[in-house]
């Protein structure tokens, strides 16, 4: 790697001052960046931490010239970045990936390479070895023949590296890089990442949902509704956590319910599953060693703990109604979803390869995997909306093939991004969908009535669905899946980029519902919340690589004590490819 | 040196997806020449093999003669009845377009040089109503002239257009309405497609400047939009028949100036459109719409409303018009071509200075 073009001033990258943009007019004006002042450092990796909605992408668009601010400004290395000479001065320096890492699908790799080249203004005689760097540092060498829409999701997010990195920058600003990207190309952008800082010393702003990356950064920025909620080193958010992070065992089946109960007990801030227990967050130092019969264990504080944390103002949730009753003990009778040797071709191509599993009733079971995995797909053909190429799906009793819409009527699904109408009201969201599945009458309003109680919606009865913050349009949604009381929900990706309070809000709920009876299939691409499903399958390239309990899939692939489902996932990865090798 | 390394890599890269994505390459080629065939055999203003029922009530050799008259006629299809009720319920079934209606004493009436014929026409199209009626004017004339022993003396002459087939002037004009969609499509679509596919974000935060990204997009669809061009004039002339009175140059120094207005219409449009329905939806709204109806080529602008004729003067296509109906029915014709061409030099600059003067390197 050659030295930067100019070596940056030493100190900062990046200087915001009370930096305020807002979007919309009249009534519906919001505000994306609230009076936010910060400071990145050069050299170093900056992480923009913050769910869905928190200001991230207006951030590193103002910052690189594409959106200029209401109020305050920005300085980049040192200068001024308003008007149309000081920002060219600036984009001179800068390299900038968008979320969808700004390829062009149908050019091959080195045409890509060759466009950015070009652009930027690389000398030919610099090329080939430029080219050959960075072909090496991302992999991709030996597939500069291939058009880019045709590369795996990973492999995209390399080469959008690869044509940013083309002139080496000064400054580089990365926009959710590493969502919906299986974990192994995370790890390797990450390595990729420490090597340009280490070697070349550039500046990198580094924006994502994942909380757990945040623990990579040399310093975060962690927004939240477009304010600046903590900035500094990682290791700052979480120390006043210290003494006050407990992990303790619990065996599968309680699992849940235990998690559950903690989660509403007094002082507790946070109660997630992690590994083969129940992760605590309390609001102080504990004063016996147990909690409610489990043995408490100090653990380190993380990042997530640290934000959740801070998201609660250090008070803890007011205590809630206890779910005392055990679980019901499960019939182990007939499975209510069967999948057996499901195959979906596009063309040529397979999207879904020979899938099998089946789920019980009562059951949650999930699809992990990254995205292009084969995940939706699979969904789609097991809503009926899609017919399998191969293959036999029965879905409580029906089959597909033959008794789509019966089957339907017992399915709630949840679709991506929620498809809500917009325009309508929360109440006409759910008037709708309650008529859609055949609720007339009394029993329509009376569900109407359970869904505003049940998911709180009472405060924005009125309000459109377009207008409401994530977290409330997933509980919105999740209510018109619920309406027709369905005996199975098919929930696919609903927690993407929604805040981690929203997260663990929604898993209590799939919980009780769980509970009751009702069979929950999901789809995800957080490793975490694989930990909450009784089941799984881990999907690549359209195939399932693993399945069982997160528990068993852990220990299939090699992992000790404390392994985390993203080491699971890695390994199993890892070993796919080898197996392919050979 | 950077600067035109930057446009050669803009230029090698729209060429590539032109050649990739078949998409521009349909806009360019196929859409023209379906819409050319679709309407170049669907619209046509002449009246042809009109049903004419002929109720002659009292036969004789000069009624022979006169409705010999229709049969020889290329317009007409008579069939013949004896009582004007037949003809009239032949009328209102559908069969019979309209009615010549010959009296019993016409052979004495004609003879004494004032026959009274009746004509009866469905109104229900008064354009073709008037045709019809011209058409069986046109009969009688000759009827009379034959007969009346050269008194009256009616000779049509037609300037321009000799056979008067409505498809030759109606081609040129509808060449010009479908080069304004295609041109205007290619430019606001590609575009559009940046933007939904993210690409425009990367581009903008390049050292690129926004007149080689404009630069860019106007070259290579323009050397595709002249193809489509040639490709209309091709069809016109060997497939409908249309005779090119003028020159090859004045057409395409014509066409080039069209082509650059409509791209820079396109151009405009990407500013404010972005997304490729929106983008779509707009160019056929403002510019496929006006073209169809005010630009001439089927409605004339001379007998629109004052304050209409005013608004026709924004649509390039009307300009085209005139100077494509007059290069190929007429020819080289420089007090039409001229005033027209600088007409569409004006647009064309208007338009590609407020694109570059609108567009932004940034998303708001």
């Amino acid at each position: 790697m050659p030295p930067a073009t100019e070596p940056a001033p030493a100190g900062e990258a990046v200087r915001l001052v009370a930096l305020s943009r807002a979007f919309g007019s009249g009534k519906l004006r919001v505000a994306a960046l609230d009076a936010v002042s910060a400071v990145a450092a050069s050299g170093a990796v900056t992480g923009l931490i913050g769910p869905d909605g928190a200001g991230k992408t207006t951030l590193m668009r103002l910052i690189c010239g594409l959106l200029r601010p209401d109020h305050g400004r920005i300085e980049v290395f040192g200068a001024d970045i308003a008007g149309p000479r000081a920002t060219a001065a600036m984009q001179a320096r800068l390299g900038y990936m968008p979320q969808r890492f700004g390829l062009y699908e149908d050019l091959t790799v080195q045409e890509n390479l060759d466009l950015y080249a070009d652009l930027r203004g690389l000398p030919p005689d610099e090329r080939p070895g430029r080219y050959g760097e960075l072909l090496h540092m991302t992999g991709l060498a030996g597939f500069t023949a291939r058009m880019a829409g045709r590369l795996s999701g990973g492999m995209k997010q390399k080469l959008g590296l690869a044509c940013t990195l083309v002139r080496a920058p000064d400054l580089l600003l990365l926009d959710e890089p590493t969502v919906g990207v299986d974990p192994v190309s995370r790890r390797e952008l990450w390595e990729i990442i420490d090597h340009l800082t280490g070697t070349a010393g550039m500046s990198v702003l580094f924006s994502t949902a994942y909380l757990d990356e945040a623990a990579r950064c040399d310093a975060v920025l962690l927004l939240h509704q477009g304010r600046l909620l903590g900035a500094g080193p990682p290791e700052e958010m979480t120390a006043p956590l210290a003494g006050r992070v407990f992990a303790t065992p619990v065996p599968a089946p309680a699992r849940r319910h235990a998690q559950a109960r903690l989660a509403a007990m007094d002082g507790v801030i946070d109660a997630v599953i992690q590994g083969d227990g129940v992760r605590l967050v309390l609001a102080r130092a504990p004063t016996a060693p147990s909690l409610d019969g489990h043995a408490l264990t100090a653990v380190a504080p993380r990042f997530e703990d640290g934000f959740v944390a801070r998201l609660r103002g250090d008070d803890p949730p007011p205590a809630r109604h206890l779910p005392a009753d055990p679980p019901a003990p499960r019939e182990d009778g007939a499975p209510v979803i069967v999948v057996e040797h499901l195959t979906r071709r596009f063309g040529s191509f397979v999207a879904v390869r020979d899938v099998s599993f089946s789920v019980r009733r009562g059951e949650i079971f999930g699809l992990l995997g990254a995205n292009g995995a084969g995940k939706s797909t699979c969904f789609r053909m097991l809503c009926g909306l899609l017919p399998a190429s191969e293959g036999r799906l029965e879905v409580a009793g029906f089959d597909l093939r033959r008794a789509a819409a019966p089957a339907r009527g017992q399915i709630g699904y949840m679709a991506q991004k929620f498809s809500l109408y917009g325009d309508l009201s929360v109440r006409q969201n759910l008037r709708f969908f309650a008529a859609a599945y055949g609720l007339r009458g009394t029993s329509l309003r009376d569900r109407i009535d359970w869904a505003v109680g049940e998911f709180d919606l009472a405060p924005m009865l009125g309000g459109n669905a377009r207008d409401l913050p994530l977290g409330f349009k997933q509980r919105l949604a999740l209510a018109c899946a619920l309406m027709h009381q369905p005996r199975i929900l098919f929930l696919d990706e609903p927690t993407s980029g929604v805040d981690p309070l929203a997260r663990r809000e929604f898993w209590r709920r799939i919980s009780l519902l769980a509970e009751s009876g009702v069979t929950v299939l999901v789809t995800t691409h957080f490793m975490e919340e694989a930990e909450y499903c009784d089941r799984l399958v881990i999907m690549a390239q359209g195939a399932v690589l693993a399945a069982g309990s997160p528990d068993a899939i852990k220990k299939n692939a090699g992992g000790g004590d404390g392994a985390t489902m993203e080491d699971a996932f890695i390994a199993v990865i890892e070993a796919a490819a080898t197996a392919r090798a050979a | 040196m950077s600067a035109r390394r930057r446009l050669w890599g803009l230029l090698r890269k729209e060429s590539l997806q032109i050649w990739r994505d078949p998409s521009a390459l349909a806009i360019a080629l196929l859409l023209p020449t379906v819409l050319l065939l679709i309407f170049g055999y669907g619209v046509s203003l002449d009246a042809r093999n009109v049903r004419l029922a002929i109720v002659v009530q009292e036969p004789g050799p000069l009624a022979t003669q006169f409705v010999a008259g229709f049969a020889r006629s290329p317009y007409f299809q008579p069939v013949l009845f004896a009582a004007i009720q037949d003809a009239e319920a032949a009328m209102d079934r559908g069969d019979a377009q309209a009615i010549v209606w010959l009296q019993s004493d016409f052979a004495r009436a004609a003879n004494a040089g004032g026959a009274p014929v009746g004509l009866l026409v469905n109104g229900v199209d008064a354009n073709d109503a008037r045709i019809i009626e011209g058409y069986v004017q046109q009969v009688w004339a000759g009827f009379v002239a034959a007969h009346g022993g050269g008194v009256i003396s009616v000779q049509p002459r037609v300037r321009f257009n000799p056979s008067v087939s409505s498809r030759d002037y109606l081609v040129p004009g509808l060449i010009a309405v479908i080069m304004t969609l295609t041109g205007a499509l290619l430019t606001a679509l590609v575009i559009a497609r940046e933007w939904e596919r993210g690409t425009m974000e990367a581009l903008m935060v390049t050292p690129v400047a926004m007149r080689e990204i404009l630069l860019a997009k106007l070259l290579p669809y323009f050397v595709l939009g002249m193809g489509g061009m040639a490709g209309s004039v091709a069809i016109a002339v060997w497939l409908f028949g249309v005779v090119l009175h003028g020159s090859f140059w004045v057409l395409t120094a014509a066409s080039a100036l069209f082509m650059l207005a409509a791209l820079g219409m396109g151009l405009l449009i990407s500013s404010v459109a972005r997304n490729q329905f929106v983008a779509g939806q707009i160019a056929i709204i403002t510019t496929f719409l006006p073209a169809f109806i005010l630009s001439g080529f089927v409605f004339d602008i001379a007998s629109m409303p004052r304050a209409v004729q005013i608004i026709t003067h924004v649509v390039a296509a009307r300009y085209f018009v005139s100077i494509l109906q007059s290069v190929f029915l007429a020819g080289d014709v420089w007090s039409v071509i001229a005033p027209n061409a600088a007409a569409l030099a004006l647009m064309a600059v208007i338009f590609l200075v407020l694109a570059r003067a609108i567009a932004r390197k940034r998303l708001d």
